[in-house]
């Protein structure tokens, strides 16, 4: 490492030399890259670089914003766990939940900026907002909830020793570390409300059965259960992106009684959430979807994608297994069983999300109209990793400069091999 | 609040006499300035306020047959008709709004920010974005109407029943003193019903009797598309055969045509 560089990293631990470093961001540093110049080039072209269409106004990057925020959950849930419930022992991971919150909220707003037709308008969102609307209440708490991301984000930040040697950074951040339940209720409610409202965006569509749910008052019952996946899905995300990071790094980060703390209430989550998931959906195929003229199947049939596995994928492979995984000690003691489970939830929610968005287009609603496929054009898909390639690059410039895992240093005593 | 006694704009399209021509699309693109690509041969990115389907029973020969079923926008009313239609209520900008006076649904273009929720919304199809700037072929661009503004690359267009047509008819009533009174049938007609050769279109107000689709709407044979979705359209269809009827809305197998609609009659 070089010597201008080492002030800047946290006292009693070890770093990967700086030019390893340096390849390694610049690696995704390039996709980064090739995916702004997408983005650029869809701000300047306009929507016809994608491969949406009039059957297709929500596509893939709709996905993508409501994969993000359900995976970013683990932000706010492991936030509500860690302050509000009192598990002090999730403090060893609640700043890199935080980071990924961050990351994940950051790139859904810049999706949705990319999305919309007129980029120069999106304020009218805020100006001329209709509050009927559950695009609104995304808008509005998605905004409120990332500024208080970024304040839980600012005390770790100046945690950094040059920034603590500044005596007023040094208060400033402790005075905040202070305060921060009050945020952490603010994003727990904030967060309950822009997560059911992305599951209301879909659930409130009466015009497409394949997405209207009933309810209770104006939310209808998706809204409960996107929040409910979130909290139950996030925290798995946070599990799988440090064992990712341990895994890069080599070395073991946060105890695993901590992790296995977090699987467990996850699984518990996982589970109550499936049951009433499996409600939802036999309610809907057995009462709501006939009364507008459909059988189930109809919904899952004559296509070249969209067959039955996709629920039972959703449902019982990516949501009771791993549910059943994470509740039992010895899933979550054998840490391939743990992992698997982690993925599947993961995978699962991502399931979730995209047939909320992209079955619902592609399913006809008349009989002389025919399913529509879509396939998404490079620029999406090149817009749809910058979230990956800025997530990486924030995670490693937080792990190498900031004491983001406070057990990092009783885990690795400098000394032994790390990088 | 329920439309009840107000205006309710409506149209009622006899598919039985509907030939398919397309004048109805062609005087429709004049009269509003749709704009148009080069090769219009995707359907799926093309712009439209109103598109001719052909439907067949899929019969084979020689019991095949097909209608032509031209679709605009349906102006929806919503869940019992307080005009919560499916896009209206979901534009997070409130650039479409549903007029109480007249049962218009309109796009308010400038402030339509493209989010495109009112497409996802929409079972109709009816609504259309513009994924290129318009691009007017020669000198067309001195043709355009001065009625009716051009749209912006990246926002909603759709089907505004010629509303512009019906601004025009109120000025000349508020200039000639009849400003109280309501607008003869003949006064206020969109474009493609002015244009349709067969006579299949009928254009009026729903809620007064006075006018031809108020008896209409009630004919034996008139359905509206997909009325189970409570989406409470102000477009009926007339069609004397029952195939066509059956494919304006989706039923289970062991339901008979039209058999919902009859229960909700019952019902009120």
């Amino acid at each position: 490492m070089k010597a201008t560089e080492a002030p800047l990293i946290p006292p009693g631990v070890k770093r990967c030399p700086t030019w390893q470093f340096v390849v390694w961001i610049g690696l995704a540093a390039a996709v980064l890259a090739w995916g702004v110049y997408a983005m650029i080039l869809i701000w300047w072209k306009g929507l016809n670089q994608t491969n949406m269409n009039d059957a297709y106004g929500f596509a893939l990057w709709i996905w993508a914003d409501l994969a993000v925020i359900a995976l970013g959950g683990g932000a706010f849930f492991t936030g509500f766990l860690t302050y509000i419930m009192g598990q002090k022992k999730l403090k060893a991971i609640i700043n890199y939940a935080v980071i990924i919150g961050f990351i994940c909220y950051s790139m859904a707003q810049l999706i949705l900026a990319i999305d919309i037709g007129q980029p120069l308008r999106g304020w009218f969102i805020f100006w001329h907002a209709n509050v009927h609307s559950m695009l609104t209440e995304v808008a509005f708490c998605l905004s409120c909830y990332f500024a208080v991301l970024v304040i839980e984000f600012i005390p770790l930040i100046l945690e950094n020793p040059k920034l603590q040697a500044k005596p007023f950074l040094h208060h400033l951040s402790h005075n905040m570390h202070e305060v921060m339940a009050v945020f952490a209720a603010t994003g727990v409610f904030l967060s309950f409300f822009h997560q059911g409202s992305l599951g209301g965006v879909s659930g409130v569509l009466f015009g497409r059965p394949f997405a209207f749910r009933e309810g209770i008052f104006i939310w209808p019952w998706t809204f409960f259960l996107f929040t409910w996946s979130a909290a139950a899905c996030g925290p798995c995300f946070t599990i799988l992106v440090t064992w990712l990071t341990e895994k890069i790094t080599r070395k073991k980060l946060v105890k695993q009684d901590v992790l296995q703390l977090l699987a467990k209430i996850s699984g518990w989550m996982l589970l109550t959430y499936i049951i009433a998931k499996t409600a939802d959906t036999l309610y809907w195929a057995m009462v709501t979807a006939p009364s507008k003229g459909f059988a189930m199947m109809d919904f899952y049939s004559n296509n070249p994608l969209y067959g039955i596995w996709i629920l039972i994928a959703e449902i019982v492979v990516c949501g009771f297994l791993p549910a059943l995984i994470l509740i039992t000690k010895k899933g979550r003691e054998n840490s391939f069983f743990m992992m698997l489970a982690v993925v599947l939830a993961v995978i699962g929610v991502c399931i979730n999300r995209w047939v909320m968005v992209l079955q619902v287009m592609a399913v006809p609603l008349f009989t002389f109209k025919d399913w529509v496929m879509y396939t998404p054009s490079w620029q999406e898909v090149a817009t749809t990793i910058i979230p990956v390639a800025f997530g990486i690059i924030v995670l490693s410039l937080a792990y190498r400069y900031l004491p983001v895992f406070p057990q990092e240093k009783e885990l690795n005593p400098v000394g032994g091999s790390a990088k | 609040m329920t439309q009840t006694n107000a205006t309710k704009y409506g149209m009622v399209i006899d598919l039985d006499k509907c030939t398919g021509c397309g004048a109805c699309m062609v005087a429709c693109y004049s009269e509003n300035n749709v704009p148009f690509k080069k090769d219009e041969s995707n359907k799926l990115d093309s712009i439209n306020w109103i598109r001719v389907f052909k439907i067949s029973n899929r019969k084979p020969y020689p019991d095949t047959e097909v209608c032509y079923l031209p679709m605009p926008c349906m102006h929806c009313g919503g869940i019992g008709d307080h005009g919560h239609s499916p896009c209206v209520s979901v534009c997070p900008a409130t650039a479409t709004d549903y007029d109480h006076s007249t049962g218009i649904v309109s796009q308010i273009y400038t402030r339509c920010f493209g989010c495109r929720y009112c497409m996802a919304a929409c079972p109709y199809h009816a609504r259309k974005f513009n994924w290129w700037d318009p691009v007017w072929p020669g000198d067309m661009e001195k043709y355009l109407s001065p009625n009716v503004s051009a749209r912006m690359r990246g926002v909603v267009e759709k089907c505004s029943f010629c509303f512009h047509r019906y601004q025009l008819a109120k000025d000349r009533a508020y200039h000639e003193g009849r400003h109280q009174e309501p607008l003869g049938e003949n006064e206020y007609q969109p474009a493609c019903v002015e244009s349709c050769p067969a006579g299949a279109m009928t254009f009026g107000d729903l809620n007064n009797p006075k006018h031809a689709v108020y008896t209409l709407k009630k004919n034996p044979h008139a359905f509206r598309l997909l009325e189970r979705l409570q989406t409470n359209p102000k477009v009926y269809y007339i069609s004397s055969r029952e195939w066509v009827r059956r494919a304006g809305d989706n039923y289970l197998s062991h339901e008979e045509t039209g058999s919902i609609k009859r229960a909700a009659a019952n019902h009120h």
